[in-house]
C-alpha cells in the first residue's frame, strides 16, 4: 500500500497546488515541497523497514503492491520496489524538490497549474520506476507526456511551442511501438501457457522464435532508444531541453532520459536477452558515437543551455553502453552514471536558469567575466562542470570508469574510443566555464550572487555528487542485489542457448 | 406478431410516441421549454423501459428486427447521445430566432432510425431504419437555414445520402438475386457454403460497403463530412458526428461479423485499403484545417480508419473493441461538440481555430473540459481515449493485423500534430487585442452535462472494469 501512497501523494499534492493557486502565487509552491517531503517520508519509512533486507541476495523485491485492475484482461496494479528503483525514485524526489525550489522566483505566471504539471510529470516518472505490470508501465510512461509538454510548451523560451510538440511526438509515436510489443509479449505468452498477463515476472522467459524476438525487442528498443536518447533519436532533446523552463530541463535531462536507461535496464534486456545479445556490437557502437558526437556538438555551442543539452547525449552514451555491455562492473557504472549524471545536469540547468534569470540571455559569447562579481556562482559551476568532466572525487567520475573498465572487458576498441569521450568533455566542460565566467567581461554585467535559496540548493547538490564521488559503496551495494538479480535472469535464458558468447556469461563478476 | 413483440418493442414505440405528442402539442401551443421537457421525458422513459423488458432479451420481433444484448447496448448508447445532444440543443436554441420546437421532432425521429438499424435483421428493416434516419437529418441538418452554410450542407447531404441509399438498394438487390433472401441469419447460412463469392454476390456486398461507407463517412466517401460538419449547427453536427455514424457501425459490425465477410480474401483487402486510406487522408487533411469543426469532421474520418482496425481483427476481442471504443468516442465527440456549442452564438458557431486562444486563461473550465475530450480524441491515458485505442491495437495484435497496427500508430504521431494545435491554442497567451467570443455564460445544465461527461471520460480511462464487464456479454445473435 505504501508503494500505491508514493504515487498517489504526488498526484494529489498536485492537484492542491492547482486549486491553490487561486488564492494565493506562494500556497502551491509550498504545498508541492509538503507533499515531496512526504513522499521522502514514505520512502524512509521503506529505507529504515527493509534496510537490512536490502543486501539480502535472491530476494526479487522489498516491498511489492499488487491489486487486480483491469481483471478481464490480465492486468493489475503491480508495484515493486528493488535496491535499483528505490535509488531511482529517491533520486526523483530530490530532484523534484529541486525542481520546485529553482521555480520559486522564476515562475511568476499561473504558478498553480505550473505545481500541477511539475508534481504530475514526477509521479508518472515515479510510476514508471516502480511498475512492474507492462501495461502499468506504460500508462506511466504516457502519463507524464502531457503534464511535461505543458511544462515546456507554456513557461517555456522562446521557440517552446515547436519544442514541445516535437518532443511529444516523438515519444508519444515511440511509446505506441512499445505498446506493441508489450500486446505481443502478451498473446504469445497466453498462447503458450493460457494465463494472459502483463505481469512483467511472468512475461520473463516467454519463449519466442528468433524474428518475433527480434520484432518485439525492436518495438521497445526504439521506445526507449528515443527517452535515452540514442543517436539518431536524439534531435527532439537539444530543442527541449534548451525551450524547457528550468525546473521542465531538471526534470527532462536529470529524470526522464533515466526512464529510458531503466526500461532497458529492467525489461529489454531481461525480456530479449537472446537478441538483445546478438544486438549488443550494434548498440555498443551506437553508444560510443553518441559519446564522442554529444560532445563534439556540445563544443559546437555558443547557446548555455544547448551547450548543457548536448553533454547529456555524450553522458548517456556511458549509461547506454554499460547498460548493453552487461557485466556487473559495467551495469554498477551505469547506475552511478544515472545517479551522479541525474544530480549534476540538474545542477547546471539550475545554474544556467539562474544566469538566465539575472542577465536574460543564454548566448555564451554576450557573457564573460561574471566570476568578478558573483564568486560562489562561479565556484558551483566550476565544481559541476568538474563533476561533468569526469574529476575523481565526484560522482560522474566513479560511474564512468566503472564502464569502460566493464566495456574494456568486451571490446577494447570500444572502450578506448568512450574513453576519448572524457577528453573531449574536459574541453567543453572548461571551455564552458571559461566563457561564462572568466575572460573579459564583455558587456559589463553586474550580477548579483546566489541567494540563500540557491545556495542551500546547490549545497544539497554538491553534497551529494561528493559523496557519490568519495564513498559510493552504499550506493553499490544497494543497487547491487536487483542487479545480480536481473543478471540471473538473463544468464539462465542465455545459458540454454549458448555455451558461451554473450558478455555477461563470458565476463561474470569480478 | 405477438404481445410480447410489442412489449419488446416499448422503447422504440415511446420514442416515436413522444414525436408524436410533440407534434401535436405544437398545433396548440408553442413553448420551447414544454417540448424540451417533453422531449427529455420521452427519452428518459425509453431509457428506463430497459428495466422491464431485459428480462426478454434476446427476442426476436418477426424476421425485421431483433432485441439482443448488443442491440440493447447500442439503444441505450443511442438514447443517452440523444439526451446529450437534447440538453445542449435547448440552451442552443434558446440564442437562436427560428421557431425551435420542431427541431426536437427531428431529433426524435433521428433517434428512432437509428434505433431501428441497431436492431436490424433484414435488409428491409436497415433499409427503412436508413430512411428515417436520413430523412430527418436533411432538414435537422439545414435546420437554422438563415445561416450561412447551412442550406449548402443540407442538399450536399441530401444528394450523397441519396445516391448512398441508391447503391445500398442495389446491392442488396443484387445480394437478393444471388442468395434469395434478406433475412440476415439466412443470409449467413447460405453464405457459410460458399467458399468463393460469386461476381453478383461480390459486387453487391461491395455496393453495401460503399453505401455504408458514405454514412460512416470512410474515403473516398468522405467528401461531404468537413462541409457538413462545418454547416450544420453544433448539437446536429455531434449527433452526426456519433448516433448516425456510431448506429451504421453497430450495423456493419452486426451483418459482416455474422457474415463472417472478413474471411472472403477479395473483401478483407477492400476493407483493408479503405481503413488505410480513411485514417492517413483523415489525418492529414485534418492538419490543413483552421476551423475546428473541419478539423474533428476529418479527425472522425480518421476515427472510423481505426475502428474499421477493430472491425477487421473479427472474433469476440473485436466486437468490445469496437463497442468500447464507441463508447469512448461517443464521449469525447460529445464532450467537444459540447463545448463547441456553448460557446458559439447566435449568428454563428465558433468554429474557428482563432476563437479558441488563450481560452484556458478567460475560461479555463471550458478550456478543461476541452484540453480533456481532446486528450482523448488523440489517446492519452487517464481518458477513455487510451483504453479505446489500447483496445483497438489489442484486438489488431491478437488477429496478426501487424500491418495495419503499424499504420495506425503513424497516424496516431500524425494526428498529435493537430490535436496539439487545438491545445497549443487554448494555452496560447491572448494577444493585445482580445478576440472577442460570441459566448455567452454557461447555463446549469451546459455545466452539469459538461462536467459529467469529463467525468465518465475520465473513470472510463482509469477504472474501465465495468464497461468491460458489460460489453464482454455482447454476444451477437
Amino acid at each position: 500500500m505504501i508503494l500505491l501512497w508514493i504515487i498517489i501523494i504526488p498526484l494529489l499534492g498536485g492537484l492542491l497546488a492547482w486549486l491553490s493557486g487561486r488564492w494565493s502565487q506562494l500556497w502551491p509552491r509550498w504545498v508541492s515541497l509538503i507533499s515531496l517531503a512526504v513522499q521522502m517520508a514514505l520512502f524512509l519509512i521503506i529505507l529504515t523497514e527493509h534496510f537490512g533486507e536490502i543486501q539480502i541476495s535472491g530476494r526479487p523485491w522489498l516491498v511489492q503492491f499488487d491489486q487486480p485492475w483491469i481483471s478481464k484482461l490480465g492486468i493489475h496494479v503491480n508495484l515493486a520496489m528493488d535496491g535499483l528503483s528505490l535509488l531511482l525514485v529517491l533520486m526523483t524526489n530530490f530532484l523534484g524538490i529541486m525542481a520546485v525550489a529553482c521555480s520559486w522566483t522564476a515562475i511568476k505566471d499561473r504558478v498553480g497549474f505550473f505545481h500541477f504539471n511539475l508534481m504530475w510529470t514526477l509521479a508518472g516518472i515515479t510510476g514508471v520506476f516502480l511498475a512492474i505490470d507492462l501495461f502499468l508501465f506504460y500508462f506511466f510512461w504516457e502519463m507524464m507526456l502531457v503534464p511535461l509538454y505543458f511544462l515546456i510548451g507554456i513557461w517555456g523560451y522562446e521557440n517552446r511551442v515547436y519544442s514541445a510538440v516535437k518532443f511529444f511526438i516523438f515519444t508519444q509515436a515511440s511509446g505506441l511501438l512499445m505498446l506493441v510489443g508489450i500486446l505481443g509479449l502478451y498473446f504469445i505468452h497466453g498462447r503458450n501457457t493460457g494465463i494472459y498477463t502483463f505481469d512483467y515476472m511472468q512475461l520473463l522467459g516467454t519463449t519466442l522464435s528468433e524474428t518475433t524476438a527480434r520484432l518485439f525487442m525492436f518495438c521497445f528498443f526504439i521506445a526507449f532508444a528515443v527517452k535515452l536518447p540514442v543517436i539518431p533519436f536524439h534531435t527532439w532533446l537539444p530543442d527541449a531541453h534548451t525551450e524547457a523552463p528550468t525546473a521542465g530541463s531538471v526534470d527532462l535531462a536529470g529524470l526522464v532520459l533515466k526512464v529510458g536507461a531503466y526500461g532497458m535496464l529492467r525489461f529489454l534486456i531481461p525480456l530479449f536477452p537472446k537478441v538483445a545479445s546478438d544486438f549488443s556490437p550494434i548498440a555498443m557502437t551506437l553508444a560510443v558515437v553518441g559519446i564522442l558526437y554529444g560532445a563534439i556538438l556540445a563544443f559546437g555551442q555558443t547557446d548555455l543551455k544547448r551547450l548543457v543539452a548536448y553533454t547529456s547525449i555524450s553522458h548517456m552514451g556511458f549509461v547506454f553502453l554499460g547498460i548493453f555491455t552487461w557485466n556487473t562492473l559495467a551495469l554498477q557504472g551505469a547506475v552511478m552514471v544515472i545517479l551522479a549524471h541525474g544530480i549534476s545536469i540538474g545542477a547546471l540547468f539550475i545554474l544556467v536558469g539562474v544566469i538566465h534569470e539575472r542577465i536574460h540571455t543564454r548566448d555564451m559569447n554576450r557573457m564573460g567575466g561574471l566570476w568578478a562579481t558573483a564568486p560562489r556562482m562561479g565556484g558551483v559551476g566550476l565544481l559541476f562542470a568538474l563533476a561533468s568532466l569526469g574529476l575523481p572525487g565526484l560522482g560522474n567520475f566513479i560511474g564512468e570508469v566503472l564502464v569502460l573498465i566493464g566495456a574494456y572487458q568486451v571490446s577494447i576498441p570500444l572502450a578506448v574510443f568512450a574513453g576519448i569521450g572524457l577528453i573531449t568533455s574536459t574541453i567543453y566542460s572548461l571551455w564552458m566555464i571559461q566563457q561564462t565566467f572568466h575572460g573579459p567581461n564583455r558587456e559589463g554585467w553586474k550580477v548579483s550572487d546566489l541567494t540563500g535559496r540557491e545556495i542551500a540548493m546547490m549545497t544539497a547538490m554538491i553534497a551529494v555528487v561528493v559523496w557519490l564521488g568519495l564513498y559510493p559503496q552504499p550506493v553499490l551495494n544497494t543497487a547491487r542485489e536487483s542487479l545480480n538479480n536481473l543478471q540471473q535472469i538473463v544468464k539462465k535464458e542465455l545459458v540454454a542457448e549458448y555455451s558461451e558468447g554473450f558478455i555477461s556469461v563470458k565476463t561474470g563478476a569480478p | 406478431m405477438s404481445i410480447t413483440d410489442l412489449f419488446v418493442l416499448i422503447p422504440v414505440i415511446v420514442i416515436a410516441a413522444t414525436s408524436v405528442v410533440i407534434m401535436l402539442t405544437i398545433a396548440f401551443h408553442r413553448n420551447h421549454l414544454m417540448i424540451f421537457l417533453l422531449t427529455f421525458f420521452g427519452i428518459s422513459l425509453a431509457f428506463s423501459s430497459f428495466l422491464i423488458i431485459e428480462p426478454y432479451v434476446p427476442h426476436r420481433i418477426t424476421s425485421l428486427l431483433i432485441l439482443d444484448h448488443y442491440g440493447l447496448f447500442y439503444l441505450g448508447l443511442i438514447f443517452s447521445a440523444s439526451l446529450v445532444v437534447t440538453i445542449l440543443s435547448y440552451n442552443y436554441l434558446k440564442e437562436c430566432e427560428e421557431d425551435h420546437e420542431e427541431f426536437y421532432i427531428l431529433l426524435l425521429l433521428a433517434t428512432l432510425g437509428s434505433s431501428i438499424l441497431v436492431m436490424s435483421i433484414h435488409f428491409a428493416s436497415l433499409f427503412l431504419g436508413l430512411e428515417i434516419l436520413s430523412v430527418s437529418l436533411y432538414a435537422f441538418i439545414a435546420y437554422l437555414r438563415t445561416r450561412e452554410h447551412s442550406i449548402e450542407a443540407g442538399i450536399k447531404y441530401l444528394v450523397l445520402a441519396s445516391v448512398s441509399a441508391a447503391f445500398l438498394l442495389f446491392g442488396m438487390a443484387l445480394i437478393y438475386s444471388e442468395l434469395g433472401t434478406m433475412e440476415l441469419h439466412q443470409m449467413t447460412a447460405r453464405i457459410a457454403t460458399i467458399s468463393n463469392p460469386k461476381i453478383l454476390l461480390f459486387s453487391g456486398l461491395v455496393m453495401i460497403i460503399i453505401g455504408v461507407g458514405f454514412k460512416l463517412a470512410l474515403v473516398p466517401f468522405h467528401m461531404w463530412t468537413p462541409d457538413v460538419y462545418e454547416g450544420a449547427p453544433a448539437p446536429v453536427t455531434s449527433f452526426v458526428a456519433t448516433v448516425s455514424k456510431g448506429t451504421v457501425f453497430a450495423l456493419l459490425v452486426r451483418y459482416f461479423t455474422q457474415m463472417n465477410i472478413q474471411n472472403f480474401n477479395s473483401l478483407f483487402i477492400v476493407f483493408t485499403l479503405i481503413s488505410i486510406a480513411s485514417m492517413f487522408v483523415g489525418n492529414l487533411l485534418a492538419l490543413l484545417q483552421n476551423n475546428l469543426k473541419r478539423i474533428l469532421a476529418y479527425s472522425s474520418i480518421a476515427h472510423l480508419g481505426y475502428l474499421l482496425v477493430a472491425f477487421l481483427a473479427s472474433g469476440s476481442t473485436a466486437i468490445m473493441a469496437v463497442s468500447y471504443y464507441l463508447v469512448a468516442y461517443f464521449v469525447t465527440t460529445l464532450g467537444a461538440f459540447g463545448v463547441i456549442s456553448v460557446l458559439s452564438g447566435k449568428d454563428r458557431d465558433a468554429d474557428s481555430l482563432a476563437e479558441y486562444e488563450g481560452l484556458f486563461w478567460r475560461r479555463p473550465w471550458l478550456a478543461t473540459v476541452f484540453t480533456a475530450m481532446i486528450l482523448s480524441l488523440a489517446g492519452i491515458p487517464l481518458t477513455a481515449g487510451f483504453i479505446g485505442k489500447f483496445y483497438v491495437i489489442l484486438a489488431g495484435v491478437k488477429s496478426l493485423l501487424w500491418f495495419l497496427v503499424i499504420i495506425m500508430i503513424i497516424n496516431s504521431a500524425i494526428g498529435l500534430f493537430y490535436y496539439l494545435r487545438i491545445i497549443v491554442a487554448m494555452f496560447t497567451h491572448p494577444k493585445s487585442e482580445e478576440v472577442p467570443l460570441i459566448a455567452s455564460s454557461v447555463s446549469l445544465s451546459e455545466g452539469f452535462i459538461l462536467t459529467l461527461l469529463t467525468l465518465i471520460l475520465i473513470w472510463l480511462g482509469i477504472y474501465p472494469s465495468i464497461l468491460i464487464d458489460i460489453i464482454e456479454h455482447l454476444e451477437l445473435v
